[in-house]
Parts: structure tokens; sequence; C-alpha cells
């Protein structure tokens, strides 16, 4: 932060105002929220936490959720890397229609990305009726949960990293091509580095929309409790039970999980001290 | 290639998850349900794997009757489903073929092993006065009850008052739709499915008058015993028949046919029938159980969807359709 | 390689709404008549659009003094700030719904506190747009944010040595310039409010023409077998959301 002479900002009582302003901001609008949900999971007791995270639904739902993230999130970091090294280092048509497709899983509603998969791989679509001859299961089964998390986390990485490579100078990339690098020791030497911080902002970013989606995993998962029931459908099921505090109390744990890899957001950023990078994404131009 | 290297590392993920699924030998059998069945078929379960002879995988799936059916015709491989209404079941037969026509009459008391019935739940003392449905559409009366369009057990409470007005107003249908139009304005939530609606009710403390299955009141009393509900029963009511089958089609790609019939034979025997008392259901066939485990449920005049409506087909048809009378009902 | 990322997002991406378009093309003008004109889709309409543009332009208001502040000024507690304004992005959907609704019902913190006022909030439209608010947080001020940070502050000099009040410069020469990020930051929060399902759902009354959202309209067609009605509604949504989006996108370009 540097240092703003007083003859370009505010008056000490609205600097003070504003500052309690944002407080204010984050403390009703969203602590709040956040500690209802604790104090929901803590109405009857510490037992309601060992009860839960004891049954082998919330444990298995828990481990399908690491597991979904743990192949999503790999999977769209690399294909993130080759998106926006492409869109920033080819010289290409229709570069503005790829961002455009890049911002569709975010204006798109979860509901409706749940159905288009049912549509293209439903069993009553000639695709899904194909797989099906074949004893492939897709929808309401793991890949099906796998594919609809895919959807919507696939722009983070990419989208996180094009203003970056954009941003930054090509000569040292050329210089070392003149130099006869190949193509992988330039990225891994001099391009990686440079994104370093950038590529781990957006995994994190993805890794916490992976845990977290709904309602577009809702849609094709079936819900078979103990098989595709992920912990967001496992947080519902127990709410549809009418064991509400259970279900605060798994909810929780997610909300803590969300907390946890925004923490990790925050260390990043301390770290990647040069210039701040779109924490969204945003429109590019 | 080191990218391309990290790129099959999912790849292999998902490779070992779907070997892991067939490596396991033991019989699966997955039951649909709707909604709030988990704790009945949860023990049902542990029942029926302690008696049966081998070992056996059950796995339960819940949620809305009629999203559960959409999942099982969508591919959701269920073996059997046991869902809230008969309809939800014609339709796996009509649209996609995945069992026969006249699975109603496979089993016993039209395949439905346990029955439940309407009733209300206010709050304590009933302060209120409600007693019928006419009360229902008094002035400051709010009523709670979930979407017809979305739960199974919604459609019986829509279906239970319209058999008392079509009585109340002897069978004049204009004034019947006038009496649901009046009710459903006393609606101020429509959850998407009971137990959402009992949520509302009990937990966030909204409305006087919450319209569920007598199962569902009997549990909500026991509960939320600090929160002082009463149940009241109404004049007339419908018999609410949740219904079970086997899913044809599944069972044969699976080899479970007899698994499945089993399953669904033991929900009549008394084992099974006394876990339905338990969880507050009507059993099928009291008398083979020990009275003492009885619930001592108030005798109502209950009509039944077959004789009253002709059907779930044509109830279907008539009510729930789209832009049929429930949509016309609803709007304002 | 890139190919491959090409080839993935097209798989991914295009082919699903590929499905779409086709289910969607072969089906009767009177279908899609049947569908759209019906009242209660209409009422859907006007309340998933109206609410996501309350909440967006709620959000952004509010939200531009928050980023202004957490951009420029140096006070304990600001990374503790910028940990928590991200939380409702990280949290699920259906976790934030429960939470809202906890906290607005008539038993809730605040709803036992409006309960008395006569102010409803959880079980009807105010529901919604409390929800959608909590979603749209972090668009509008993580988008303005940054773009505050990297301000020339030259201007805003120049504007103070020329006698501007403070008031003045900060109309005339900063907000002219965020008048973009402002936009992108709206509109990403209006995209997102109306598709926002999870939240909602807990909190909305959900009464067919008075509370109830276009996505939820979707899964009462889905969960009635009629695909196709779900299929036309989606159309229907993504084409008047992307003409929503190109439109503040040219607005955007047109510099002032």
């Amino acid at each position: 932060m540097k240092h703003t002479p007083t003859s370009i900002s505010e008056p000490t009582w609205a600097r003070r105002l504003l500052i309690a302003f944002a407080f204010l901001h984050v403390a009703l609008l969203i602590m709040l929220p956040f500690a209802s949900v604790i104090a929901q999971a803590c109405a009857d007791g510490m037992s309601t936490f060992q009860t839960v995270f004891r049954s082998s639904d919330t444990r298995h739902a828990i481990k399908l959720t690491l597991l979904i993230a743990l192949c999503a999130v790999p999977l769209n970091v690399v294909i993130g890397i080759c998106l926006a090294w492409g869109v920033t280092h080819l010289k290409l048509p229709g570069k503005r229609l790829i961002m455009a497709v890049l911002d569709l899983p975010f204006s798109v509603s979860p509901v409706v990305v749940g159905l288009l998969f049912i549509l293209l791989l439903g069993k009553n679509s000639p695709c899904g009726a194909w797989l099906e001859a074949h004893g492939c299961k897709i929808i309401f089964a793991f890949p099906g949960l796998l594919l609809a998390t895919l959807f919507v986390t696939m722009p983070f990485v990419a989208k996180e990293l094009i203003p970056l490579m954009e941003g930054h100078s090509r000569d040292e990339e050329d210089a070392a091509r003149l130099l006869g690098a190949g193509w992988l020791r330039i990225f891994w030497k001099i391009t990686l580095p440079e994104i370093k911080w950038g590529l781990l902002y957006g995994t994190i970013l993805c890794t916490a929309r992976a845990m977290g989606e709904f309602g577009a995993v809702a849609v094709v998962s079936g819900n078979i409790r103990g098989r595709t029931n992920t912990l967001p459908l496992h947080v519902e099921a127990l709410f549809q039970d009418g064991e509400l505090s259970a279900a605060s109390a798994a909810a929780s744990l997610l909300a803590l999980l969300g907390l946890v890899s925004l923490a990790a957001r925050t260390i990043t950023d301390i770290r990647k001290r040069k210039g701040r990078t779109p924490v969204l994404p945003t429109q590019h131009h | 290639m080191k990218t391309r290297l990290l790129a099959t590392i999912p790849l292999l993920l998902v490779f070992l998850v779907s070997c892991s699924d067939s490596t396991d030998k033991t019989p699966t059998l997955l039951n649909v349900s709707y909604d709030p069945t988990r704790e009945l078929y949860k023990e049902i379960n542990q029942a029926f794997a302690a008696q049966y002879g081998q070992p056996v995988h059950l796995e339960q799936s819940h949620g809305g009757s009629g999203k559960q059916a959409r999942a099982v015709i969508d591919g959701l491989e269920a073996d059997v489903v046991t869902l809230a209404l008969g309809y939800d079941i014609d339709i796996l037969s009509t649209q996609a073929k995945l069992l026969p026509a006249d699975w109603q009459e496979r089993l016993p008391e039209h395949s439905t092993p346990y029955y439940s019935t309407v009733v209300f739940l206010v709050r304590k003392g009933n302060p209120k006065g409600i007693h019928d449905w006419g009360d229902l559409v008094k002035e400051g009366v709010e009523v709670i009850t979930p979407n017809p369009k979305t739960s199974g057990g919604a459609r019986w409470n829509y279906l239970a008052a319209w058999a008392w007005a079509d009585r109340q107003f002897n069978h004049d249908e204009a004034n019947v739709i006038d009496y649901m139009k009046q009710l459903f304005r006393h609606v101020p939530v429509l959850d998407t499915g009971a137990r959402g609606a009992t949520l509302t009710f009990a937990q966030r403390a909204k409305g006087d008058v919450l319209l569920a299955w007598e199962n569902e009141a009997l549990l909500a009393l026991r509960d939320y015993p600090k929160e002082e509900f009463e149940i009241v029963c109404p004049s007339i009511s419908i018999l609410a028949e949740p219904s079970v089958a086997i899913v044809d089609a599944n069972v044969e790609k699976h080899g479970t046919q007899q698994l499945a019939k089993d399953y669904l034979d033991f929900l009549y025997t008394p084992a099974a029938q006394a876990i339905c008392a338990k969880h507050f259901y009507r059993a099928s066939r009291p008398q083979t159980i020990d009275a003492s485990l009885l619930v001592p449920f108030k005798e109502l005049t209950l009509v039944n969807i077959r004789d009253e409506f002709g059907g779930w087909a044509k109830a279907h048809a008539k009510h729930f359709a789209s832009d049929a009378l429930f949509d016309q009902i609803m709007k304002r | 390689m890139f190919g491959i990322g090409m080839a993935y997002m097209g798989m991914l991406i295009l082919l699903p709404m590929a499905a779409l378009a086709i289910r969607t093309a072969q089906l009767s003008p009177q279908e899609f008549r049947r569908v759209l004109t019906s009242a209660e889709t209409i009422a859907a309409f006007k309340v998933s659009f109206g609410q996501a543009f309350l909440a967006a332009l709620f959000n952004t208001i509010v939200g531009l003094p928050v980023a202004w502040t957490l951009a420029r000024y140096k006070f304990p507690g600001r990374k503790f700030l910028e940990l928590w304004i991200d939380l409702p992005f990280a949290l699920p959907t259906a976790v934030a719904g429960i939470a809202i609704c906890g906290l607005y019902s008539p038993r809730g913190w605040i709803g036992a506190c409006l309960e008395p006022l006569g102010v409803k909030v959880a079980y009807s439209v105010n529901g919604i747009f409390v929800a959608l608010v909590f979603v749209g947080i972090p668009f509008v001020i993580r988008t303005l944010q940054p773009i505050i940070e990297n301000l020339d502050t030259a201007e805003e000099e120049a504007a103070a040595c020329l006698g501007a009040s403070r008031f003045y410069t900060f109309r005339r020469v900063i907000l002219p310039s965020l008048r973009p990020a402002i936009l992108t930051g709206f509109s990403m929060a209006f995209a997102r409010g109306l598709g926002e399902y999870g939240s909602v759902i807990f909190i909305a009354g959900n009464i067919p023409g008075e509370s109830e959202i276009l996505p939820l309209r979707i899964v009462h067609a889905l969960e009635s077998y009629d695909y196709d009605g779900a299929a036309i509604l989606a159309t229907a949504m993504l084409l008047v959301s992307f003409i929503m989006l190109a439109a503040i996108n040219a607005l955007q370009r047109k510099r002032p």
C-alpha cells in the first residue's frame, strides 16, 4: 500500500465511517449467517457432531466430495493452463468467442447444467442409450457427478491466468527460445514462476467450488446414500430428514472448509506482493 | 510430457473408482424411496439383512417422490421402488416400460404394505380453533403444506381436502374449486418436500396448521416434545397409500429378481409390519402384530383413490398435469 | 496442447449446450407458447429478473464503498475482512440457504426482531432478495477492488490541485474510470443471482406466481416429467441472460 497524500484522500471522519461501514457490512451480511449455522449445529450440544461424523453415510459423503475435488481440480488446472497459454500466445481468430464460452459456466444456472447433462447422457438420449448398451454408467454415478463439477469449475484457473499471462512481457520467453530451450523448459523455468501465485489462487477457488457445488450435482446424483451423495447433498438430505442440527453440523464442516481455503488464499495473497489480479474472473478486453 | 502425465492421474482415479464398484460380489439391492422413509427403511433393511441367509448390501435413495421416479426413468438403476403414490410407479411403466402395467396387483393389498392418512397438526391449545377442513379457510389462518407438484405426500393432502369439499358442496365442482382456491390462498409457503414443510412449521414456527401424514404428525409430536403441538383429525380424510414395486428391467439386468422379491415380501411379514407400526404407519396387516405395538390410531372416515377419484391416472390428468386444476387453483 | 484444451472445453461445455439446442429445436411453436405464456412462467421471469436486478444493484451500491475501503485504507483487521468477503463464494449454496433461513425465520436472530415490526423476510419475495444479496457480495467487491488499487492517482491529484472538492473529484474523476468495472461486477452478480437455486428455495415461499423463481420452475417441470417444458424454460433463460450480458458488455465498451 503506497502512502497517499491527504490532498487525494478523504477527511478522517469519512475514512473512519467507511471502515466502520465495511466492518458492519461483513459482520451483518456474511458473518452472521455463518455464525447462525454454527449456532444451529451446537443447539443440541456437541454430541450432534459426534453422531454425524461417526455415521458411515457422512464419512462416505466426505470421501466422495474429496475424491471429486481430487479428480476435478488437477484436470481443470492442466486444461486451464493450456487454454490460458493458447489464448495469450497464439494468434487466433475468435478469441472473444473463447472468452465468452469461458464465461458460460458462471452465467448458466446450476440446475440448467444438470439438465444439460441429463439431456445429453440420460438413458433416454441417443448418447446415453449407447453408453447404457455398453455397460457404461455416467448419470447417477461417479462420472456424472464429476462431469457436472468439471463444468462449473472449469473457468477458474484459465480466467485467473489469462490476465497474468497477457500482462507479462514475452521477451524472456522469446530469448530462451532463441537460445534453444525446449517449450517445456521455457514453461517450467520462465512462464510458471511468473504465474505461480495466480495459478495457486485459481486452484484454491476451483477447489472450494468443486467441494461446494450443489445445484448441478443434485440433478445428476440420484441421491443414493453412501454411494452418490456428496457432502452438500448430504447436508440437504439431513435437512430433509428433519435433523436440522445434524444438517447444520455437516454444513459447518463445509463452511469451515470454505473458510480454510480462503485463509490459504489470503496467505498466497500476502506472498504475492506484486500487484493483485482480479479475484473473480472479470470480463476480458 | 509432464502435463500429460498429470492429466492421466484423474483418469486413472476414475478407472479405479469404477473398478471398485464391480469387484464387490455381494448382491446389492437399491431401494429408491421418497423423502420421509429413511428411518423406516434403515430399520427394515437391518432386520431384512439379519434374517436373510446370505450377506446382502442394501442401498437407499431418498428424495421427492416425483423426482425419484424421474431419476429411475433417466437411468437410476433401482431394483425396487417404494414411492409415495402409485402414479409415480405407473409412470415407470407407461413412460419407460420398466415394469408391466399391472404392477399394483402383483403384491397383496394393492402393493401397499403400510399406509397412512392426512391429519392436521396445530399448535398447543388449538388457538385458531381448527377442527375440520372448513376451518382452514377462516380469516387469519396460515396453512403449511408442501407443493403437490413436487411432493407426493402433498398430493394426498390436496385430494383429501378435495374429497371433503366435494361432499360439503354436494359435488358442485365450481364451489369445490372455489374452496380449494381459498385454501391455497392461506398457504404462505409451498415447500418442495414433506419434511421441509414439517420443519417450516415445527422448527421455524411458521403457520397455524400443518397438513401432514399421520405418521409425520406423530413423529413431530415425538421429536419436538418442547414445542407443544397437538393433532386434530378432520371429519373425513384420505387413505394415503404409498406403493412398492419391483423394477423388472433393472432386476433382470442385475440378476436380483429373487432378492428383490424376497425384500418386498418381507415388508408384509409380522417383523416388518411391527417396524412400520413403530414408525407410526398404519400396518396393512395389523392382525399379525402384537397389539401392544400398535399405536392407538383414531378411527377416521377414509376415502380411497380408486373409488373417489377413479385411480391415479385419472386424478393426475384432472388435477396435477400441466395446466390442470391445481395450476388453475394457484392462479391469482 | 492448446488443442487438447479447446477440445476439452468443447466437449464439456458446448456439447451439452448443443444437446439442449437440439432438444429445443425439435419442439413445436405451440409447445413454446404453452410454456412461455403461462401466467406462472411470466411471474417467475419477473421475480427472478426483478430480484436478481435489485440484489445486484444493492450489492453494487453497498459494495463500492467497501471495495474502496479495502483498496485504499490501511487499518487493523483489513486482511480479516478480506478473508470473509469471499465466503459466500466458497460456501455451498445449500448451506447458505439453511443459514439465511435460520437467521430470518420468525424464530431466527434477525427474524425475531423484524417480526414485531411487521417486516416479512423469510418465506416471501424479500427472502429471495436477501439470499441473492448474500451470494452476489463477492462479485462486485472483488471486481472493483483491484481496479481501485491500480487506479492512477495523478488525475485525482490534479483535480485536488485545481481546487476540486474531494466529493467532486470522486464524482467527476474516479467514478467514470470505475464505470466499466462497476458494470462488470453488477452484471456478474446479476447473472449469478438469476441462476441461483440452492440458497433461494430454502427461504422463498415458493408460491407460484408470487415467490417462485425460474430455476425452481425448471425443477418443477422436470419432476412432473415435462422435459420439453424444462428445456424451453432453460433455453429462454439462457437466451435472455445472454442478451442482457451482451447489452452490458456493449455499454461497457462505450467509453464515456
